[in-house]
């Protein structure tokens, strides 16, 4: 696996120099120049008077593996709204590295600035077959004209071969996407997610619904990601997060209530009380 | 051996070998065949059989069959349209009729101008129009007596209604049964506007009484053949032009909108300009369609745009099979010679028998007529 995931890595470079995206996206290039990727600072979002998010600011490092935990209602999710430009902030701002405003732009524009997300529900294109799902996915210039003429060269077919080998479904790459187990169309999503060649993931429960092998799997997995890329990781199961995280940030009521390594947390008097609900 | 997980028993229709026979990337060599003989009924069979064949020889084919057989085909360029949006992107229009009859009033301009002096009255004018006591053509009618002038306005009058309705409703996000009840207003505001006398397009009766196009007799046999055969070389054109639409990395991303909307603009590609696009090319394919059919019935009148006819496109997409561009050419065929042949046999009964054969298609025939291809083959 570390052989692939080493592949991926010398395609990526080479494509990344040749591979010519939206103008508007290039002219500002990610600047991670004070080691921060993501920064939200007093983000607030209401609906119909509940504050989702409530001041909330948090700072992720370029190449960390920061995992987010909290109750339900916490706005674990809605925080990844906010990122990926679904929902517009009534408050605060979000930058991605030092000068990408994301509350400027549209999902598409975040998604081709270098976001990827992984929803809860894991969502593939059922009725396209694996393969198709990562083409679909791969960078490339994905406006109207040029998809209409895309064709897809050796360099990118080997590119969409290397990321089956990472997901382990290179047997299963003619097949619909439909047609996967639960824990197969997580991997999908992710290998999609990767193909975009993504400076930040957001997972939200990415091994919900997996077996106890494929847990494992996905864990060996994102620690192999962490460094090449960013990930945020929403989770509720707690081992995984143990197993996993660098860092963790506890969210409750729309705000961080804590933060620090998974031991530190675990101590915090007030987290303490949130989840054991004392 | 994996368990074959939930959902396995169901294969989307446009990914079965049977239907290599239909045209997919597999089945290059067959759906050649397929337009090649298709293209021999059209631009020869039905010429020869008319114009050469004696009349009561056996295969002689009669003035009659070559006007339902242009009509039906008008339709089923309508009916593989309206696929191109709602079976591979997901969205249900139910006023495509607009852009039909947008496009047969353009040419019904044309050849209301084409009358000449040879109306009821004498005059310059249209007889509706002297009829209103108008002294001038309106603004709007200035040009039409030129062809191309007119068949720049099939192309461009439901293409640019199309692109600007397409582009706010698809901005604010428009979709499904909304979708579909808005484009339903739109095709009734239309015929309202046009069952009015001082909007200036015959008001309730339409354009009619056509004498002839491009300077030969509208009604000469030799006129309807040809008029018949560019109608097939358009559909066929049309189905080429669809059939390599769907299989472009567009249509894989039109079908992956229809699926999963969301992942699809977190993969970084934009929904609105990918709908829009088909969105307004199907649009234009209608007002073509439109174009040919108003020479070949004689008549466009406001009925064109009623809710009712909107609805049946969609009928004859869902009978012939959605997302199989060949299906609805099949469907609208089917419910047309059906129709032709009850209002014939049994008038009052066609429209319990279009209920049937719709109830029919949902529950046993899913993927419509173009399944039983696939099912014969499996």
């Amino acid at each position: 696996m570390n052989r692939a995931i080493a592949r991926a890595r010398r395609a990526r470079e080479r494509s990344r120099s040749n591979v010519s995206v939206d103008g508007r996206l290039l002219s500002k290039a990610l600047d991670t120049s004070h080691r921060a990727i993501l920064y939200l600072e007093d983000v607030s979002v209401s609906f119909d008077g509940f504050r989702a998010l409530n001041r909330l600011s948090l700072t992720v490092d370029d190449g960390e593996l920061r995992c987010v935990i909290g109750p339900n209602g916490a706005g674990k999710t809605t925080m990844m709204d906010v990122i990926t430009g679904k929902t517009q902030p009534d408050e605060g701002r979000v930058y991605f590295g030092q000068t990408i405003d994301l509350t400027r732009m549209s999902e598409p524009e975040i998604a081709g600035a270098g976001i990827g997300r992984k929803f809860q529900k894991p969502t593939v294109f059922e009725h396209h077959t694996v393969f198709e799902n990562l083409e679909l996915a791969m960078k490339a210039d994905k406006r109207v004209a040029s998809t209409l003429f895309a064709r897809l060269d050796s360099a990118a077919r080997d590119r969409i071969l290397q990321t089956l080998e990472l997901i382990r479904l290179v047997a299963d790459a003619k097949r619909l996407a439909g047609l996967l187990s639960h824990g197969q169309k997580q991997w999908l999503e992710i290998g999609m997610l990767l193909m975009q060649e993504p400076r930040l993931l957001l997972l939200d429960e990415p091994v919900a619904g997996m077996t106890d092998e494929e847990t494992v799997r996905s864990a060996e997995l994102f620690l192999e990601l962490a460094g090449e890329y960013t990930l945020i990781v929403v989770e509720h199961d707690m081992d995984f997060v143990a197993r996993i995280a660098d860092r963790v940030s506890v969210l409750h009521e729309g705000r961080v209530l804590a933060e620090g390594s998974m031991h530190q947390v675990q101590q915090h008097e007030q987290v303490i009380e949130v989840f054991l609900g004392r | 051996m994996r368990p074959e997980p939930i959902g396995a028993g169901f294969v989307p229709l446009e990914r079965s070998r049977g239907f290599a026979l239909l045209g997919s990337a597999a089945g290059a060599g067959a759906a050649t065949w397929f337009y090649v003989i298709a293209a021999l009924v059209v631009l020869v069979a039905f010429p020869v059989g008319n114009l050469v064949v004696p009349q009561g020889s056996a295969l002689h084919v009669s003035d009659y069959a070559v006007t339902l057989g242009g009509k039906i085909m008008c339709y089923a360029i309508v009916a593989m349209a309206m696929d191109l949006i709602w079976g591979y992107a997901g969205i249900l229009s139910l006023g495509h009729g607009l852009f039909f009859a947008l496009g047969g009033y353009a040419m019904g301009m044309y050849l209301m101008r084409s009358i000449g002096h040879d109306g009821v009255y004498h005059s310059d004018l249209p007889d509706f129009m002297v009829f209103l006591d108008w002294k001038a053509y309106p603004w709007y009618w200035r040009f039409t007596e030129h062809f191309w002038y007119a068949a720049m306005l099939v192309v461009l009058v439901p293409g640019v209604l199309a692109f600007a309705f397409g582009y706010f409703a698809f901005r604010s996000r428009i979709k499904g049964v909304y979708f579909s009840i808005i484009t339903q207003a739109l095709t009734y505001a239309a015929m309202l506007l046009f069952f009015r006398n001082d909007t200036g397009f015959g008001g309730n009766n339409g354009f009619t009484d056509f004498k002839r196009i491009l300077g030969y007799p509208i009604t000469a046999p030799a006129t309807r053949i040809v008029l018949f055969c560019t109608t097939g070389a358009v559909l066929l054109a049309c189905l080429a032009l669809c059939r390599a639409l769907v299989s472009s990395k567009l249509g894989r991303v039109l079908t992956a909108i229809r699926d999963a909307e969301s992942r699809v603009m977190f993969s970084g590609y934009n929904p609105l300009h990918f709908k829009l696009f088909v969105w307004t090319i199907s649009a234009v394919i209608c007002g073509i369609a439109g174009a040919l059919y108003v020479p070949q019935v004689g008549i466009i009148n406001p009925g064109e745009m009623s809710p009712a006819n909107s609805i049946e496109i969609a009928i004859w997409t869902a009978v012939g099979g959605r997302g199989t561009l060949i299906g609805p050419v099949l469907g609208a065929a089917a419910v047309n010679l059906g129709k032709s042949w009850f209002t014939q046999a049994l008038p009052e009964y066609w429209l319990y028998a279009l209920g049937l054969i719709f109830v029919v298609v949902t529950l046993f025939l899913p993927y419509g007529l173009a399944g039983l291809f696939r099912r014969r083959a499996a």
